[in-house]
């Protein structure tokens, strides 16, 4: 249970907010229901409505509306690659394409392992980083901007090995 | 431009470490108004620096800090770091290079609105920033930039990071404030406007990133100064994020005013591998796209010229794109941005991206008649000045520009496709 396992921190996260508007505090807390359950489970939707006092469906009405929250499983590191217009136009659908096929899926699919998805993504503000792409991973987005086929396989690569050696 | 304003990590190393930025006087311009200005004379000085909203608007910022309901407490600061239009990628230079000048001038900001507490909504995507930047924030706790009683008065300030979850649209202040709020993005009918019922329904400030860091400078070397710089209408230096068919994409701080041609071939090197220039998008997927003619190219890139010529300078994010593009292709790609990242609150931006999204992969796959080109047209057209908020009036601007300027190319996908 979300509310017992991080009391500290969501009290942390309330006390940003005016008591009487607790449900500011609805996103941070789906965060940490992925980052706990890799996707925002149903169950964890009830905790987060009972936490915050509103209904579930207010809850459950944000996973479809924001592109970083997950109610269905997909690669444990989701690799989403910028395809938007300046990227694009630096070669970033050609990357995305060659990058899958060397991974041996399609984009929107994940790997066999279960632990590499590859996804296209709007604009993510680094175009003069193309080709590039961010990794969501359970606990964290970070952004790999200048990429090639090659040091993004690379990336995968230290992706996997993080996750055999934690 | 000798010295950067904005974007000073390029000059000063360091600077975004707070012992570095206090050495070159970081938070004096926040210490001056806290202990030696009223609220009142900050929005004066801010108001006659012409300095404008940079997020894309334009619209002066010290007349909008002016409409606060008098009054009325508690107020708010929200910083919108939601930076997401496709070719902009400036705030995220300044949150990550300079954060300390960005969060003074949040403060500076918050002093001006007598609000006690400010928050900066980063898009999600900003993880790793807006942890930074929490970073940063507890660093102004312990050096008592933030917290009660700064600098020995009875002003208070918190600044809070916020961070988003993947909607272009909350870059929409109303959008954004409805998503602080727990609910969905979606933009409000206006008005009220935020000055009067913003962040839970107080009277509220919502300032883009950039807009804010040229606060600190304008508080320390005075309003004189700033007007000294760009021109009379547009003051100021900006920070043009500039993309695509270019040697040297990236971020460039001029003055306001400055040509077309001067950003795009002295400062970003020309198109590459010797080919031509065809257009423009001079404020990345939100406004119409140009022709890249002389007249064109030597447009002053302010508020005021760049609709001279048919378009905007909004996010002053510059697309350049090349003769090898098909500009149905382009706008198929925008199209699809803005399909994607509709709220869905209102019925001609919800139903009229969909069909130009459809028309336009038709377009694309070949199957479709010279004929479309046209119903395209009435679709965007059909759109005009009926959407909620600005979305769908940026969406259809692509679209009726490029079916204006390049038609032909338009034609040839159809006629090669079949």
């Amino acid at each position: 249970m979300l509310a017992e396992k991080y009391s500290s921190e969501i009290k942390s996260i309330l006390a940003k907010y005016p008591l009487d508007k607790k449900r500011s505090a609805v996103l941070p807390l789906m965060y940490l229901a992925q980052r706990e359950y890799g996707t925002v489970t149903s169950e964890s939707m009830v905790e987060i409505a009972n936490i915050l006092d509103i209904d579930i469906t207010q809850v459950a009405s944000l996973i479809g509306f924001y592109t970083l929250l997950h109610d269905k499983p997909g690669g444990k590191y989701r690799i989403q690659i910028c395809t938007d217009l300046p990227c694009a136009l630096r070669g970033a659908e050609d990357f995305a394409h060659e990058l899958c096929d060397r991974l041996g899926i399609r984009l929107g699919e994940t790997t066999p392992d279960g632990m590499i998805s590859v996804e296209e993504v709007m604009c993510l503000a680094a175009c003069n980083g193309a080709p590039m792409f961010q990794v969501q991973a359970p606990d964290g987005i970070h952004y790999h901007e200048l990429q090639s086929v090659e040091s993004a396989l690379a990336v995968i690569d230290d992706l996997r090995k993080r996750d055999n050696d934690g | 431009m000798a010295d950067h304003i904005l974007l000073r990590h390029r000059d000063i190393p360091d600077i975004d470490k707070l012992d570095v930025y206090l050495e070159y006087g970081g938070f004096e311009a926040f210490k001056q108004v806290v202990t030696n200005k009223t609220p009142q004379e900050v929005i004066d000085i801010v108001r006659i620096s012409g300095l404008r909203g940079r997020g894309g608007a334009g619209f002066p910022a010290g007349v909008k800090w002016g409409f606060l309901t008098p009054d009325v407490f508690p107020r708010y600061v929200v910083a919108n770091a939601d930076e997401s239009e496709p070719g902009t990628f400036k705030d995220r230079e300044i949150l990550e290079c300079n954060p300390y000048q960005f969060l003074e001038g949040v403060a500076i900001c918050a002093f001006a609105a007598q609000a006690n507490t400010a928050y900066v909504y980063c898009r999600g995507e900003f993880w790793d920033l807006a942890h930074e930047l929490e970073n940063k924030i507890d660093a102004l706790h312990e050096a008592k930039f933030l917290g009660k009683g700064l600098f020995g008065t009875d002003y208070a300030l918190e600044i809070h990071v916020y961070l988003g979850a993947g909607a272009y649209i909350c870059g929409e202040e109303t959008a954004l404030l409805e998503s602080m709020e727990g609910s969905l993005g979606q933009p409000r009918l206006r008005p009220p406007f935020p000055a009067a019922e913003g962040l839970y329904a107080k009277p509220t400030v919502v300032n883009n990133v950039e807009t804010l860091t040229n606060l600190p400078p304008i508080i320390t070397r005075g309003a004189d100064w700033y007007r000294s710089i760009g021109t009379e209408k547009s003051t100021g230096p900006k920070v043009f994020s500039l993309s695509g068919h270019v040697e040297r994409p990236g971020n460039y701080e001029l003055p306001l005013g400055t040509p077309f041609r001067e950003l795009i071939f002295t400062h970003g090197g020309g198109i590459p591998g010797g080919r031509s220039i065809k257009a423009i998008l001079p404020a990345g997927a939100s406004a119409p796209l140009l022709p890249a003619t002389d007249e064109v190219l030597d447009t002053p890139m302010d508020y005021e010229s760049v609709p001279e010529v048919g378009s905007q300078l909004g996010s002053a994010s510059i697309i350049v794109i090349d003769e090898t593009v098909n500009i149905a292709w382009l706008v198929h790609k925008t199209t699809r941005f803005f399909e994607h990242e509709s709220c869905g609150k209102c019925t001609p931006c919800r139903e009229g991206t969909y069909w130009m999204h459809h028309l336009l992969q038709r377009i694309e796959r070949g199957e479709a008649d010279l004929e479309d080109i046209d119903l395209l047209d009435s679709v965007a057209r059909g759109m005009q000045g009926k959407c909620l908020c600005a979305l769908g009036e940026f969406a259809i601007m692509p679209v009726i520009s490029g079916i204006q300027h390049f038609r032909a190319d338009f034609e040839a996908r159809i006629r090669n496709g079949r």
